[in-house]
């Protein structure tokens, strides 16, 4: 069941990838691309398992819609952060490398927070150990990894844990 | 309309591009180049291109895919990045205050050497 939804998913992703790049459309081609992407998505080896985290109630969808516009905001909101330090004449960075703990269960959930807290800019994970994550963090503003858990990943996670466990 | 409002976006995102240029020259280590160079492009990236498809509305899709690779690729080259640096921290002259990640190093040296002591005494 997990794998034919990981499955499906795939092959939804694989054409709707397709339907972007021929951009004026056609119905043959969709048609075509619809095939080949079930081929390829049901191929024995293609690695589609991690899709199959994802939830899919109408719960979930919500939350992956709202939380598509909090990473937004989040990323611009610290990109602006990030251009006044550059700018700043004083350059007023404090750098260091936080431990930050995570809730998150699933390989998928794992990875979207961890490539999360990579995008949104003066946060980098850098390792991550079982539930321990290692960030770098441009301005420390919190050594103790509960007030920096607080900072960095719990926006991220509430959402997260909704969409993938 | 449309035209205009993408190039007022690719206008912002080559802004962006130009601060993470001045952060890449005025960051002092290999940690904090990377979250100036690397990452100011993210946003910078994603305006320009959706600002390019803005303008010709017949390549959009194509600069969404791209976006859409940019947001999944870039973190990850940036995770490689930053652990390789943290293996040379000492030899880049990076300054980390705190640094969690070689004190929690530290203490698996540490328990690996007691294991492997008691093992040692075991044996004997």
């Amino acid at each position: 069941m997990r794998t034919l939804k990981a499955k499906i998913l795939a092959m939804l992703a694989l054409w709707v990838v397709w339907m972007l790049l021929t951009a004026p459309w056609s119905g043959q081609e969709a048609i075509a691309g619809a095939i080949i992407a079930i081929l390829v998505a049901f191929l024995p080896l293609f690695p589609a398992s991690l899709l199959g985290d994802l939830k899919l109630g109408p719960k979930a969808l919500v939350y992956m819609v709202a939380y598509f516009f909090v990473f937004i905001k989040a990323l611009v909101l610290s990109n602006l952060d990030v251009a006044f330090r550059v700018l700043h004449p004083k350059l007023p960075i404090d750098p260091g490398i936080v431990k930050v703990r995570t809730r998150l269960k699933t390989p998928l959930g794992r990875l979207l927070l961890a490539n999360s807290i990579t995008l949104t800019p003066g946060t980098i994970t850098v390792e991550m150990r079982g539930e321990d994550v290692f960030v770098h963090w441009i301005k420390v503003a919190a050594t103790d990894p509960e007030s920096a858990t607080e900072a960095i990943v719990t926006g991220f996670e509430k959402y997260l844990e909704v969409i993938c466990g | 309309m449309t035209a205009i409002i993408g190039a007022f976006l690719s206008l912002i995102g080559a802004l962006f591009f130009l601060l993470s240029g001045i952060g890449l020259i005025r960051m002092p280590d290999a940690f904090n180049r990377m979250q100036a160079g690397t990452k100011a492009t993210t946003l910078g990236s994603i305006l320009f291109l959706i600002g390019i498809g803005l303008q010709k509305p017949e390549y959009l899709g194509r600069t969404i895919i791209l976006v859409v690779f940019i947001v999944l690729t870039n973190p990850v080259s940036s995770n490689a990045l930053a652990r390789a640096a943290h293996g040379y921290r000492k030899h880049i002259g990076a300054r980390l205050e705190p640094d969690a990640l070689a004190e929690a190093d530290e203490a698996a040296e540490v328990a690996s050497k007691t294991t492997a002591n008691k093992e040692a005494v075991h044996g004997d």
